[in-house]
């Protein structure tokens, strides 16, 4: 099935309490997929198409409130649309996923895939101090499997997790293996997991009350400091990433997503000539593997960054390196995606690589 | 085993499609598969190609340089892909609609007249399959039963009794080539 239509599945079969969207070429298949799919039958989950992007990811705000598990999607004009709900959602440290399955931009842009959501999603695209966990999927398997686990994150954290794909991965099919269905929590179980929602009173002796309004300077750097300690816990125990012929290689490739899947046909290309060349594929795009990209720079004599942008995570492998050794990038934009042999040019004309 | 192939032509013409049956019967077959389209806004009219790759092993890029075998339907798509098929590959083109033949010789070139075989069947929707059943002669990735257990599969219950017709098109196609 389709990256996309894989989402539908597997947040059903998580056990989720709600969806809440707006159709956006290319991810339209998500809500589609969810409509057919009819979860309000038989899960009780709720499907619904908002007014607009901005009512999709309000709605999320109430239903994380009271410790339900909903998600939304979009695509980049869309997820521009949501960011001021993301940033209350940080604020108001509410559990929800969140997916962008990205396409060319600025502005409306094209409907083909991109990479260029980078900045927005891991340097905070809404305003104040934030941070989403972002998951960047590269297989039709982890738009599956990324749903139960950002969820899973975003409830242990307390903080919104983003789902960071791009219109390849949204719009491929491949062979996918389905989590098992989970029954949906009862509201006993959700008073368990979440006592701090709006699940009414009840014996509490105090309301819960879900705000991200502070207006006691004191009492909101606080609050900014009880974030920034959950981020600095994330930082430590969530890093994933995915290393390939690393062991012995000359040269590295940092490429996220889909681009990470197109550089290792071109790194299996180089090595079949006897160029050793390794990937490294952050699947936490925040926080970013920036330990285990140093630790390679002390191995490498150079490292190419491969993005369908002008150039963005490219600044944090930099920030990673530390200038040891050098680092450049290689991007396409607007809808374009590069082949194999493109990033084997950009490796010959970055680093004198011959092919 | 290893096939990469592109499916490219005009969008209604049943490309992407031809690709979906392809790579459900290569799942039918426990293979890896990926099916990779490309394609502009519009439903009809606009050029339409995918990737469809087959392998019994992990598949790396959805996204290639060159091709095993391509199909190609319309003028464009063959002067885009032609020069994308590997040296030894095939190349499956539809003479309708094509003023410029194919002109490399270190590849195998089958020409398969898939429309006027789809009017000789009374329904131009087998358009696809017979280009499939050509396919599927030229290089054998999947048994033609293992396209029909796909199409069983993904077909909803309603349309099952098009698949004899199916069946009678992939042979046709298979004759053709």
């Amino acid at each position: 099935m389709k990256g996309n239509e894989a989402i539908a599945h597997a947040v059903i079969r998580y056990g989720a309490d709600g969806y809440f969207g707006y159709p956006i070429t290319p991810q339209s298949e998500v809500l589609e997929t969810l409509s057919e799919l009819r979860p309000w039958e038989t899960t009780g989950m709720v499907v619904l198409q908002a007014e607009s992007e901005v009512a999709a990811i309000n709605m999320v705000y109430g239903g994380a409130s009271t410790g339900k598990a909903v998600m939304t999607s979009s695509s980049s004009p869309g997820v521009s649309l949501k960011q001021e709900g993301i940033s209350y959602l940080a604020a108001s440290e509410l559990p929800a996923l969140i997916l962008n399955v990205m396409r060319g931009g600025p502005g409306l842009g094209t409907i083909q895939p991109s990479q260029s959501d980078y900045f927005q999603a891991t340097k905070g695209g809404g305003h104040g101090d934030y941070h989403l966990i972002v998951l960047a999927p590269s297989t039709v398997q982890e738009m599956a499997d990324f749903v139960g686990l950002g969820f899973d994150l975003a409830f242990k954290y307390r903080t919104p997790s983003l789902i960071l794909a791009d219109g390849i991965v949204g719009q491929m099919m491949e062979k996918v293996v389905l989590p098992p269905q989970r029954p949906r929590r009862s509201e006993e179980e959700v008073r368990r997991q979440c006592p701090w929602a709006a699940t009414g009173r009840g014996t509490r002796k105090h309301r819960n009350v879900i705000t991200s309004l502070e207006l006691d300077s004191a009492k909101m750097e606080e609050n900014n400091h009880r974030f920034q300690a959950t981020y600095r816990r994330i930082e430590e125990n969530e890093v994933r990433f995915q290393e390939y012929y690393t062991d012995d290689a000359e040269y590295l490739i940092v490429a996220f997503g889909s681009v990470a899947r197109i550089c290792l046909k071109a790194i299996e290309d180089a090595r079949e000539k006897g160029i050793r060349i390794g990937l490294l594929r952050p699947i936490t795009l925040w926080p970013f593997p920036y330990k285990e990209i140093s630790r390679l720079a002390g191995q490498v004599k150079g490292v190419l960054t491969v993005e369908l942008n002008a150039g963005q995570m490219v600044e944090d492998v930099r920030l990673a390196v530390e200038g040891r050794v050098p680092v450049t990038h290689y991007g396409r934009m607007g809808g374009i995606v590069p082949n194999p042999g493109e990033v084997l040019e950009a490796l010959h004309r970055d680093f004198n690589v011959e092919l | 085993m290893k096939e990469e192939i592109v499916i490219a032509g005009f969008g209604g013409q049943g490309v992407l499609s031809m690709g979906k049956i392809l790579a459900y019967a290569g799942l039918m077959d426990n293979l890896e598969v990926t099916w990779m389209p490309s394609y502009g806004p519009e439903q009809r009219g606009g050029t339409a190609n995918v990737t469809v790759i087959l392998s019994d092993s992990p598949i790396s890029s959805p996204v290639l340089d060159t091709y095993d075998t391509a199909v190609v339907l319309n003028q464009q798509s063959l002067d885009k892909f032609e020069p994308k098929v590997k040296p030894g590959g095939t190349l499956i083109y539809d003479p309708s609609g094509i003023h410029r033949l194919p002109e490399r010789s270190d590849i195998t070139v089958v020409s398969v007249d898939a429309m006027t075989a789809a009017i000789e069947l009374k329904n131009s929707k087998t358009y696809n399959m017979i280009l499939l059943g050509a396919l599927l002669k030229k290089r054998p990735v999947v048994e033609i039963d293992a396209v029909l257990r796909g199409l069983k599969k993904t077909l909803p219950e309603r349309h099952h009794h098009l698949i004899p017709l199916n069946e009678q098109a992939l042979r046709k196609g298979m004759e053709l080539a």
